[in-house]
């Protein structure tokens, strides 16, 4: 089981506190809910974790209770996370499995520990081939489309299918359904329950209630504001 | 245990991937290769025209201006090296990969190279024509060319990785790189000069020039991805 302890988190950005004295626990198989008012630190807390901010204070540590895989532990936490944010990160000159198959490619996937109810931790979560993902998230019939000709939901379609091409433990996903209709949604909603019942981990900034199986909420309020 | 000796079979697997994409992107629509080539091609074609036809005036310029044509070309381009990566988010995610950047950035470089250096050298030979080049110095040119475009990428990538966050960094980009270009032009262009004059060494600017490339591969990479790591912020 992987556990990430956050104890008094603060990040501050031209000499002010955007997050300050945030602390969470989070075990596999739980999403956390981030809401909070605009400009209350949501997407700041994420890029943070994901290695994009520092950290101005406070200790975050990701805890594997495995023995087998040093290299893993090495790793800094950012490794370890998948990040969805509001740029796609999708090249409209390539092709829809073009764009997939970089991600496929390019990041390194870092296994986690999924079942400790059976005894022995489990290993199983190889990484899937870009044609099923493409399948998955219902983007197969136009893979050799330039991703310039999708609308706006596919494109975060696209953007989250990187989710599945590479196994990472620990998802960051801010406003990950803002584009989607209620089908996409749903998709989206259910590849987070999926991800969860192997043991992942999802950090969610959402304004939307997302139906997830096993979760707890973070609520930051708008400490930015001068007091 | 299979899919660990799975990935240690394709270790370098990803950089083919990145390398591929990096080439597509440039050569597909609106990537720019054609823009580089284009620009040194309209140089060369008017500095006849505006020199007028002496050809010994000519043969005696071209080493130089086909050196500055590249030089400036090559600038042309730099801004494409990290930009669009970043403005779409993309560069985020190569930071987050678990690849070395330096690696990263190695590999980028080459594949602008390859698609902004190497079409220079291969449109000189016939641009040579234009400017009265005997064939000594147009292979003296070639082989400069050769070994000093890839430090011009290098070090243009240094500066990119620099002005990456700036919005509307392009101009400072250029002033930025062009100073530290200047040894390369002065020893690609010495090179050339050596060739066809008797009286020096024909091979030290050449060496000199290999030098200075070699100098910028180990330097570079390392600068920038440093750069990045610490400017992300």
């Amino acid at each position: 089981m992987v556990r990430l302890n956050a104890h008094n988190l603060a990040i501050r950005r031209n000499g002010r506190d955007i997050v300050s004295s945030v602390s969470f626990q989070l075990s596999g198989g739980t999403a956390l809910i981030i809401t909070g008012p605009n400009g209350a630190g949501k997407s700041t807390l994420l890029r943070a974790m994901a290695g994009l901010l520092p950290f101005a204070g406070g200790t975050i540590e990701l805890i594997r209770n495995t023995t087998d895989d040093q290299q893993a532990d090495d790793r800094p936490l950012f490794e370890h996370c998948h990040y969805v944010g509001h740029a796609s990160g999708v090249k409209p000159s390539l092709s829809v499995e073009e764009n997939l198959a970089l991600w496929h490619d390019l990041m390194d996937p870092v296994d986690w520990p999924s079942d400790t109810s059976s005894g022995m931790p489990q290993h199983n979560h190889s990484t899937m081939d870009v044609e099923t993902v493409l399948d998955h998230i219902g983007l197969s019939h136009i893979a050799d489309f330039p991703a310039s000709y999708l609308s706006e939901g596919q494109t975060q379609r696209l953007s989250l299918a990187r989710l599945l091409v590479t196994q990472r433990p620990i998802w960051l996903l801010d406003e990950p359904t803002a584009a989607l209709d209620q089908a996409s949604t749903k998709l989206v909603t259910d590849l987070m329950n999926t991800h969860l019942a192997k043991g992942g981990m999802i950090l969610v900034a959402t304004h939307i209630d997302l139906e997830l199986s096993n979760r707890t909420a973070l609520s930051l309020g708008a400490i930015g504001e001068p007091s | 245990m299979q899919s660990r000796s799975n990935t240690s079979d394709r270790k370098l697997h990803w950089a083919r991937a990145l390398l591929m994409r990096d080439i597509r992107l440039a050569i597909r629509v609106g990537g720019g290769t054609l823009i580089g080539v284009l620009f040194f091609t309209t140089v060369i074609t008017i500095v006849p025209f505006g020199l007028g036809p002496d050809m010994k005036l000519l043969s005696v310029i071209a080493p130089g201006i086909l050196w500055i044509g590249a030089l400036l070309a090559c600038l042309l381009g730099l801004d494409r090296l990290l930009q669009s990566d970043h403005d779409d988010g993309s560069l985020e995610l190569m930071l987050m990969s678990g690849r070395p950047l330096e690696l990263i950035i190695l590999i980028k470089c080459l594949a602008h190279w390859l698609t902004t250096g190497l079409p220079l050298i291969l449109a000189t030979p016939i641009l040579a024509l234009f400017l009265n080049l005997d064939a000594a110095q147009l292979g003296a040119v070639l082989l400069s060319l050769l070994v000093g475009t890839p430090a011009l990428t290098l070090i243009g990538m240094t500066g990119a990785a620099i002005t990456v966050h700036l919005r509307r960094g392009g101009l400072l980009l250029a002033v930025l790189v062009l100073p530290l270009t200047i040894p390369i032009l002065i020893f690609g262009v010495a090179t050339v000069g050596a060739a066809s004059d008797p009286l020096v060494p024909a091979l030290t600017p050449f060496l000199a020039l290999c030098g200075l490339s070699l100098l910028s591969l180990a330097i570079a990479p390392v600068a920038a991805a440093f750069s990045l790591r610490v400017l992300q912020h």
